[in-house]
């Protein structure tokens, strides 16, 4: 059975990420995109360099121009993006948009992988329609037309969703509104005529959209995958994303977890180092154990995609849904030790905060993932 | 064919052979466990012959060199040999502190002659020991135990009381903290000394626990004669050797966080107990705390995991089995809160001719114990704070 401890490549692959974050994507950086209100909402030059060092294309297959580093490599990056809120259209184009592509697509819609993979070309996934994720609730129809479809309906909470040149549209074929069986995925040009987008504004300062699909003409070449039969493969794009989203929430909870415990170190009451008072160190203690859990998950889940097993959907659930869990722990408590200073928005412990929130909304919070975990277990 | 893969088909096949089939289900009451000894009572044939088997191989402690009567497996046949017995649901054929406890520390600290004298009976399950830490006024503060032992040139004379021990009135042996020198920085003065529990003035009084059952006893221990030669380590330095013991056991103990193979999980147990409705427990707010402690022993499982592959692979930091005793005993609470809850008035049936959920009033309650013995979840913050997030 394979170890639960990164290899030397994989280790190369996080350093180096961590040097890239920190060097050019800290968290000023994402300060300065959110106080300018960006109208890209990332740092072109940024996203460059990451490109150049290959991250785009972590999980792209070699004949594509990627480096088929696997989850676990990814995931890493993930995190260490975690630890700076680096803003990125990492996570939209080069996991969800890649693997939905790698997954499902087909010759010439495969060749898309290339560009991303250069990061030129950018990719979002429009599957929720209401607030809480249900990837199962489509209500929004794609109705045959000549050789094509017409697509009419609104998806919200699209990462990214401003700045894609390609959006993945889940879409009803066939069935009722919550049905599994009848969804189909399209892959839907972004300025395509009827296609409106609009930027929302979230705490955390980065790229969400609203988006309205008002009589969308596609050709039939535009259906990714099966028609009708789309759930599976979005399940397994989900599967990926929630890894990486969990991975995301561990850099970012072990980053404010750090900063609070070095806070705890520096600051003095009553003559003292407020570290110093029991009722204080137990609550970090406690925050380290959950945070060592959360590791050994997101790690476990990685691992599992990447070798496809079989309860890969569970391991996933299980990380995201603790990832979620102990990220609202840490990030509440961050704000908490460190007093009024946490209230304040020049203080940057509030960010973290404000970050983990979407993240961990994004594709099924810790009641969505709990809710699968006992539906995985036959409970 | 990988040598792993024979080593596991000749396992499979050998235990095919030798596990007898009463052997092969989880314990049905805490009297099917054996925990062997001068004066244990097998209750079947059959757990004698699983234990003699087991310790013939060395296979009641896999992983000690078989100089000394152990398996001499390395890790990953281990980890086979467990998965393996898990597969045909045998039980563990010998439960002992002597192979959780005071082996592992006789193993890396204790003198040859000493190897020699005492793991050979415990891998057979010969002897059976206890431990002699707590003191009425030394709990959490172990270090500030009292019972002196006085050098009196070949041999100490011990004298003290000891309290909390578990099995002290069935054990053979007890390894015990006694205070060498009284003059030195309390950590400084103490040894660690193993002496026979037939020895003239060691005498033991059970205590009733809130579960109703007397696992453990006071110890009185009044001028009773220690061999020098009977000192693990150094004198005065059995503080170190205290400490590596007490991983140990944080270890074992953390591990009742685990569902242990064979025995039904908490959501199989709970499904029985309270039905299933379109597939899902009947129960909704119940559900979703069985799904979120399912969640967490995930966690708890592959976080024990990690720890060991990381030790091996030498990354990790120390003190983690602190955290995996906070986290492994708060979840096995957990558990047993839930079920007594599933069950419903069912389940704190304590005696009587219909007890639906058996012994689990006793269970739950021991469980309790779990986050105090061997330090209590407090300690083990503690621990945490101090030595691994540098707080103080
Ligand atoms: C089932 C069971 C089996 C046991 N078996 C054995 C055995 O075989 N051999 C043996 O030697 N001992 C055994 N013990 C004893 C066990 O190790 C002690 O009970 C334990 O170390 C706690 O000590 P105490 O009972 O004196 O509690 P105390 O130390 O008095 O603790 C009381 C409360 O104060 C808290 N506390 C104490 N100090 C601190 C601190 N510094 N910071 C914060 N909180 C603190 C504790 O966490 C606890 O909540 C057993 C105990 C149990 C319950």
């Amino acid at each position: 059975m394979q170890k639960l401890v990164l290899t030397e490549e994989q280790q190369m692959l996080k350093d180096a990420a961590q040097g890239l974050f920190s060097d050019q994507a800290p968290v000023s950086q994402l300060r300065k995109l959110r106080d300018e209100k960006d109208p890209l909402g990332y740092v072109p030059e940024f996203w460059n360099q990451a490109v150049e060092l290959g991250l785009a294309g972590t999980l792209i297959p070699e004949a594509y121009g990627g480096s088929e580093f696997g989850h676990v490599g990814m995931g890493q990056v993930m995190e260490e993006g975690g630890r700076t809120l680096a803003a990125s259209p990492l996570f939209a184009s080069g996991v969800l948009g890649a693997c939905a592509l790698m997954l499902a697509g087909h010759g010439s819609q495969k060749d898309i992988l290339k560009d991303i993979a250069a990061g030129t070309h950018l990719m979002a996934l429009a599957i929720d329609e209401t607030g809480r994720h249900q990837p199962a609730r489509v209500a929004t129809k794609a109705e045959a037309q000549g050789d094509g479809f017409v697509l009419n309906g609104n998806k919200t909470f699209v990462v990214d969703g401003h700045i894609a040149n390609t959006l993945i549209v889940s879409a009803r074929t066939s069935g009722g509104e919550r049905d599994e069986q009848g969804i189909t995925l399209f892959l839907v040009d972004a300025n395509a005529e009827g296609v409106s987008v609009e930027r929302t504004i979230f705490p955390d300062g980065r790229n969400y959209a609203k988006v309205e699909l008002q009589n969308v003409a596609v050709g039939a070449d535009a259906v990714l995958g099966p028609k009708d039969q789309g759930y599976e493969s979005l399940q397994k794009v989900l599967d990926i994303g929630n890894a990486h989203l969990a991975a995301e929430l561990l850099g970012l909870s072990s980053e404010a977890f750090e900063r609070t415990v070095a806070y705890m170190k520096e600051r003095k009451q009553f003559g003292v180092y407020i570290s110093s008072f029991q009722a204080l160190q137990h609550r970090a203690a406690h925050m380290w154990s959950e945070l060592e859990q959360v590791k050994s998950m997101v790690l476990k889940a990685l691992m599992a995609l990447d070798a496809s097993d079989d309860q890969a959907s569970l391991l996933v659930s299980a990380a995201k849904a603790k990832a979620s869990q102990v990220a609202e722990l840490v990030t509440n408590e961050g704000v908490q030790l460190h007093g009024g200073m946490g209230m304040t928005d020049e203080f940057d412990i509030g960010l973290f905060m404000k970050r983990a929130r979407p993240v961990q909304l994004l594709l099924g919070d810790f009641r969505y993932h709990a809710d699968r975990v006992a539906t995985l277990k036959g409970f | 064919m990988t040598d792993l893969d024979t080593f596991r088909q000749e396992t499979r096949a050998w235990l095919e052979e030798n596990c007898p089939q009463s052997m092969r289900s989880p314990f049905g009451s805490e009297k099917e466990v054996c925990w062997g000894g001068r004066n244990f009572k097998f209750y079947s044939e059959d757990q004698r012959l699983w234990l003699e088997r087991m310790a013939e191989k060395g296979w009641t402690a896999p992983d000690w060199p078989t100089e000394y009567g152990g398996g001499g497996l390395s890790r990953a046949e281990h980890k086979i040999l467990l998965e393996e017995m898990a597969r045909i649901q045998a039980r563990p054929p010998l439960n002992s502190f002597g192979i959780w406890m005071i082996g592992p520390a006789i193993l890396k600290f204790g003198s040859e002659a000493l190897k020699q004298q005492h793991l050979p009976p415990i891998v057979r399950g010969e002897i059976r020991w206890c431990q002699g830490y707590s003191e009425p006024g030394a709990g959490s503060d172990l270090a500030g135990l009292q019972t002196k032992a006085e050098d009196r040139g070949d041999h100490f004379i011990v004298n003290g009381q000891k309290i909390w021990t578990s099995y002290a009135d069935r054990a053979d042996w007890m390894f015990a903290l006694v205070r060498t020198n009284p003059d030195v920085k309390k950590q400084e003065g103490i040894s660690l000394v193993l002496f026979d529990m037939e020895t003239p003035g060691v005498s033991t009084r059970p205590i009733k626990l809130i579960s109703g059952e007397s696992p453990f006893c006071e110890t009185f221990l009044d001028d009773v004669r220690v061999e020098k030669d009977q000192v693990v380590g150094e004198v005065d330095k059995g503080w170190t050797i205290a400490k590596y013991l007490l991983t140990h056991e944080r270890s074992m103990i953390g591990n009742m966080g685990s569902t242990a193979a064979g025995q039904k999980t908490l959501p199989q147990l709970a499904a029985s107990a309270v039905g299933l409705q379109d597939g899902k427990l009947a129960d909704t707010m119940l559900r979703a705390e069985v799904a979120s402690w399912t969640i967490d022993s995930i966690g708890y499982e592959l976080t024990a995991e990690r720890a060991r592959d990381e030790a091996k692979a030498g990354q990790g930091v120390g003190n983690v089995s602190a955290m995996l005793k906070y986290a492994g005993t708060e979840l096995n609470k957990r558990r047993y809160e839930l079920l007594v809850a599933a069950y419903g008035s069912e389940g704190l049936i304590w005696e009587g001719d219909s007890r639906p959920a058996g012994a689990l009033p006793q269970q739950w309650l021991r469980t309790k114990g779990n986050s105090i013995e061997g330090g209590t979840s407090e300690v083990q913050l503690n621990i945490i704070a101090k030595n691994i997030l540098g707080l103080g």
